[in-house]
């Protein structure tokens, strides 16, 4: 079991109000993504769920018990950490069977559990190296190996991709996927790259500024962003925003359309007018980056190539039933 | 021809490190020529390399005039005493200012790096009187004592710079991984910080072995290390060059030893950080 419920958590450093009250409700056995601009929080709010720090206030609990006076190592939760944080004098063995020795476990239960994890994550051969005798790749193997072997109630990541090349990344993310729906172990999982995000997370946490913005499937953020920096956050290329005119006829304050919900028109008259500055040609797709006057700069998306160059008027058609409209302050309007 | 000239840049590199190595061992390995020689010969001009008489008796007079084996000891215990207890109080201090420092830390270790740059002789009256008001002249504790004060800023900020290397996450892993701090002390943190500590203690007990200020204005006879006992050869009646080589042939030799075995790790650990 591991069902994880932050109530009113709250962390500060000295006077620097770092998390101003998170509420979260995971559920057993799901996967969470927290993503978030660069010094937002997830970190922190990660290490709190550990108990590598103490909150300031609010409570945390894991299957119902309060765990905010509970050390670390008696969470039951385990963690990679982006730096690996292997231990550099045992070997992968060690490495891997460390928290079983802590536990307890007599030496031939800590073999063969060691030896099962080792053979999930393909570490076999390497069982008897030190760390430094082993590339980032099969580094990162070993650290997931001591998280899963000790069959915790819940996996914390932080960002654990972050130092592989983007071949491996890819890789690994399915890996990582595939082991913790084998596992069926809840899984939160820190990331800033909303690529990883999207495809790994049954439900995602966006912070911004140590506040949660919104939390919901991959879709939901998606197609119902509850705010202007959801909206924004979520999808690449980001949205475009428009504001005056064209958005108070839709009777909001801002409008936001996604590249790839806007039709390109060679020579249309309607839509949104505008001069290409540059067009990205990718086979697969062709990204249009059009200067469209007043309304600034605009991005669209078309699949495939699109025979169109820097310099071509264009016309930029949104698709009328896909646009989002916020109110002055930001929030998602519904009709 | 970019062949030719990797290997004659080896040969010239080669013999460069060979003659600046000498250049560096030679006083050395001229007081331990001339502690063979006879008083005479120490004095030749010009002097003899190898072909001169070779003779032991300067070691039969030094051992008779004075005993060895009791300034030996003496250094044994005034090194080894300072250098534990600079441990002792060491590890505790670098341990919390490298794990849970605060905005006063760096501070902290100016202050205390500061203190060595203040010249002894400076404080050398007052202490004298103190240890001669407590009754600490000439006494191994004494100079224990001072020895440690000493050396302690330079042990601190050794130790300081070693367990900040120690990343934190690790120590967090374990802590995650079930360990208490008594286990994580003993499975994790003593493993990996023990090159950092025996190169300190080699450092220190080098350091302590070979300092001559406080032990000679401190210890006259029966605490006297051998630092005193050498100085004890260059008298006003006259210098003895031979007697006094031999002398300090006989000081160097047990840190000389040590130095050979150790230097694996003491290279190690002067270099540890700077490359990795
Ligand atoms: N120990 C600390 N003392 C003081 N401030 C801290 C401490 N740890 C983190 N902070 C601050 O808290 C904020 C959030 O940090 P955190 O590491 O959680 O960000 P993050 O979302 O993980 O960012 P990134 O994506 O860059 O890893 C930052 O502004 C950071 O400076
Ligand atoms: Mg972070």
């Amino acid at each position: 079991m591991g069902q994880i419920t932050l109530q009113g958590v709250q962390k500060s450093f000295g006077p620097v109000h770092i998390i101003k009250g998170a509420d979260l409700e995971i559920a057993d056995g799901s996967f969470v993504v927290f993503v978030g601009p660069s010094g937002c929080g997830k970190t922190t709010l990660l290490r709190l769920i550990a108990g590598l720090e103490d909150v300031t206030g609010g409570s945390i609990l894991i299957d119902g018990k309060n765990v905010v006076d509970t050390p670390p190592a008696k969470r039951g939760l385990s963690m990679v950490f982006q730096s690996y944080a292997l231990y550099p004098h045992m070997s992968v063995r060690g490495n891997i069977g460390f928290g079983l020795k802590m536990a307890g476990l007599s030496k031939d239960e800590t073999n063969r559990k060691v030896e099962a994890a080792a053979a999930t994550l393909n570490l076999t051969p390497y069982l008897d190296r030190k760390p430094r005798e082993l590339s980032g790749g099969q580094r990162q193997r070993v650290a997931i190996g001591r998280a899963i072997v000790r069959e915790p109630k819940a996996f914390l990541f932080d960002e654990p991709l972050s130092n592989l090349d983007a071949a491996l990344r890819v890789q690994m993310r399915i890996e990582v996927t595939r082991l913790q729906k084998q596992l069926g172990t809840t899984a939160i999982y820190v990331t800033h790259d909303q690529v990883e995000a999207m495809t790994m997370a049954d439900k995602i946490v966006v912070l911004n500024g140590g506040k949660i913005e919104q939390y919901g499937s991959p879709l939901e953020l998606y197609e119902r962003p509850a705010n202007l920096f959801v909206a924004g956050f979520i999808g690449s290329p980001k949205m475009n925003f428009v504001t005056g005119e064209n958005a108070a006829q839709k009777g909001a304050a801002t409008i936001g359309v996604r590249p790839e919900h806007i039709k390109i028109e060679r020579d249309g008259a309607g839509g949104w007018p505008g001069t290409i500055a540059v067009a990205e040609h990718l086979g697969s797709d062709t990204f249009l980056y059009v200067d469209a006057g007043p309304l600034g700069m605009l991005t669209a998306r078309y699949i495939g190539e699109l025979s169109l160059h820097a310099g071509d008027r264009v016309s930029l058609v949104p698709d009328p039933a896909r646009i989002h409209r916020f109110d002055a302050s930001g929030n998602a309007l519904r009709n | 021809m970019a062949r030719k000239s990797t290997t004659q840049r080896v040969v010239v590199s080669t013999i460069g490190a060979w003659f600046f190595g000498f250049l560096i061992f030679f006083p050395i390995l001229w007081m331990v020529l001339a502690s063979f020689k006879t008083e005479l010969e120490a004095f030749a001009i010009p002097p003899s390399f190898l072909f001169f008489h070779w003779t032991t008796e300067n070691y039969a007079t030094v051992q008779e005039r004075s005993d060895y084996l009791l300034h030996a000891m003496n250094s044994i215990i005034i090194a080894g005493g300072s250098t534990l207890i600079a441990l002792l109080i060491a590890i505790p201090a670098a341990w919390s200012m490298a794990f849970s420092p605060t905005k006063r830390t760096k501070d902290i270790l100016l202050w205390m790096l500061s203190t060595k740059m203040m010249p002894p002789v400076g404080v050398l009256v007052p202490i004298y009187l103190i240890y001669k008001s407590f009754g600490l002249l000439d006494s191994r504790i004494g100079l224990v004592f001072i020895l440690c004060l000493g050396n302690l800023p330079i042990v601190i900020w050794m130790l300081f710079t070693y367990f900040k290397e120690i990343p934190r996450d690790i120590l967090e892993a374990a802590r995650m991984d079930g360990a208490t701090i008594g286990r994580e002390l003993v499975y994790v943190l003593t493993p990996m910080a023990i090159p950092g500590l025996a190169s300190t203690m080699l450092l220190n007990l080098i350091l302590a072995w070979n300092e001559a200020f406080w032990t000679l204005n401190l210890s006259t006879s029966n605490a006297a290390p051998l630092t005193t006992f050498i100085a004890s050869y260059s008298s006003p009646e006259g210098l003895f060059w031979a007697k006094l080589s031999a002398a300090s042939t006989l000081a160097i030799a047990p840190i000389l030893v040590l130095g050979w075995f150790s230097q694996k790790q003491l290279v190690r650990g002067l270099t540890f950080g700077a490359v990795k």
